[in-house]
């Protein structure tokens, strides 16, 4: 069967980017068709979570007072796991406890739902349960797509559909994948009473706390662990790069590398008595600049997950701001080519332009050596022992005399030591 | 919340797959009509497929006394790890159906 173009532009996939940029569309009066397979917008997507808001907030403005986000993230802890024992740093910045407050602690089914909800108040048709099967070329330009048996035509399509993008990959504008440019992360949800929440981490309100972990939760392989708060549960996961899960020293399935993250006493006493409400798992694209594709076609944009805009620079891990803004921008892309009524790979070129002057590519620029500065495996070893190390020389009070601090520490601080370290914070300048 | 039959605390042990196959039974799935990931002809004694044994969130993947490798459908998460360690040579790999899988309620 097919159809007449009745609609403006179909987003594929009901994600953080499509959403966006349905929203923004259907603001600006273009009828806007999203096609989503889950059965409601949220249903495929996960986070680690957090949103940082501060990129995002003036492009919708009137979203954030209502929209269901969780705790806002008023403590940030890095903690460095050694094999036994671990060190942790919090910061308590009196910015992160001050409205507007810079980020917030958020769970994807129920924000991408609301989300789509205010899609559809502004005229945007979601259709969910939706598969993309195919995507129809007419003289080299995309001109609508295949989905549950039916032709759909349009002007534009925006490919919204995640990291894996096979919309991208069908119109050629990406090449095959490599396993390195990616990450796997694994998460659960393990609910919690408010009240048992608020005391474990010692919140006042409607505070959170992210924290992250480094070392031996990904047994020295490139990787980390990560908490965040919500309301009621605690979001708790890791994060290892997907070629370096099969490479030596060890190879410990990825989910038994949750478990025993699960295990270790400094995370097993803060998820006590918490019961796992849900096991996810989603791939992260962290090849940033030198792992990107192309960004529109004739007829087409990508935006978000799919255009391989994520990135993870040690502390803090983004891609949903990425993905808001990108959908934002590819939504005004889009609003100026139905004003020219031209929809050619050059119309739609003014997406790359707007991306350019954005937070969003100066970021991937800025931050372009950052994924391989950080494939340290020291930075995974090495540093947390030597926290460890360090602190317990610090801390210990023999049964006889205590030896001087300063001749203790220094051993862990030759010169050929010295050489290493000054050698790794080189390499981590680039970050 | 309530648990199925079966369910064993994960930190009771450990390494009982019994704690992920539980873990993955609190999940809602919807079910579909034909597995969205298969091996492709030939290619269970691939030395690839090996990779999706570690890195299966669900831990889908094992190796028979043939060694070759087998995939279990059911309890996909659909994260596209396996896809992306062994490659679309390997794998035929597309998502479920419309509506169909795993219908994250936290996400």
């Amino acid at each position: 069967m097919s159809q007449a173009s009745t609609f403006d532009v179909i987003v594929v996939g009901a994600g953080l980017a499509g959403l966006a940029a349905a929203y923004t569309m259907a603001r600006e009066g273009l009828e806007v068709l999203v096609l989503e397979r889950g059965e409601y917008p949220g249903s495929k997507n996960v986070t680690g979570g957090r949103l940082y808001l501060n990129p995002i907030r003036d492009m919708f403005p009137d979203l954030w007072a209502k929209a269901p986000l969780e705790r806002h993230i008023a403590h940030e802890e890095v903690c460095l796991l050694d094999t036994e024992g671990a060190v942790t740093v919090r910061y308590d910045g009196a910015e992160l406890g001050t409205q507007p407050y810079q980020s917030y602690s958020i769970l994807r089914a129920k924000f991408d739902k609301w989300l789509g909800k205010q899609a559809e108040r502004q005229g945007a048709m979601i259709v969910t349960k939706s598969r993309v099967d195919e995507v129809l070329f007419e003289n080299g330009a995309v001109v609508g797509m295949r989905a549950g048996g039916e032709e759909l035509r349009t002007n534009v399509v925006i490919a919204a559909d995640g990291v894996l993008s096979f919309i991208a990959e069908k119109a050629g504008l990406r090449e095959p994948f490599k396993a390195h440019d990616f990450a796997v992360g694994l998460k659960e949800i393990i609910e919690l009473p408010r009240e048992t929440l608020e005391a474990r981490f010692n919140l006042q309100g409607d505070e959170g706390v992210a924290r992250l972990y480094m070392g031996d939760v990904t047994k020295g392989k490139f990787g980390g662990g990560f908490l965040y708060t919500n309301k009621e549960s605690i979001s708790l996961g890791i994060v290892a790069g997907i070629e370096a899960l099969n490479e030596a020293p060890s190879t410990i399935a990825a989910s038994q590398m949750l478990e025993e993250f699960k295990l270790r006493p400094e995370v097993a006493r803060l998820i006590a008595g918490g019961e796992t409400a849900e096991y996810s798992a989603h791939v992260i694209p962290e090849g940033g600049l030198h792992a990107f594709g192309k960004f529109f076609g004739s007829g087409i944009l990508v935006a978000g997950d799919a255009a391989g805009f994520s990135m993870n620079i040690g502390v803090t891990v983004r891609g949903m701001e990425y993905a808001l803004a990108s959908g934002y921008l590819a939504a005004q892309a889009v609003i100026r080519a139905k004003q020219k009524e031209d929809y050619s790979a050059a119309a739609l070129s003014e997406y790359e332009r707007l991306l350019k002057e954005s937070f969003v590519m100066k970021d991937f620029e800025n931050f372009k050596d950052s994924l391989h500065a950080l494939e340290n495996p020291r930075l995974f070893t090495y540093y947390p022992r030597l926290a460890g190390d360090v602190m317990r020389d610090l801390y210990e009070i023999p049964a006889g005399p205590k030896a001087r601090i300063f001749p203790t520490i220094r051993k862990y601080f030759s010169v050929g030591e010295l050489w290493g370290m000054g050698r790794d914070m080189w390499r981590l300048m680039k970050i | 919340m309530g648990h199925g039959p079966g369910y064993v605390e994960a930190d009771e042990d450990m390494s009982n797959p019994l704690g992920l196959k539980a873990k993955l039974g609190l999940d809602v799935f919807k079910h579909d009509k034909e597995p969205h990931i298969t091996i492709k002809a030939g290619m269970a004694g691939d030395q690839r497929l090996k990779k999706a044994i570690i890195v299966c969130p669900a831990g889908l993947y094992s190796e028979n006394a043939q060694g070759e490798v087998e995939l279990t459908i059911d309890g996909c998460l659909e994260c596209g790890t396996c896809l992306l360690a062994c490659g679309s040579e390997v794998l035929g790999w597309q998502y479920p159906n419309g509506g169909a899988g795993v219908q994250f309620r936290f996400g």
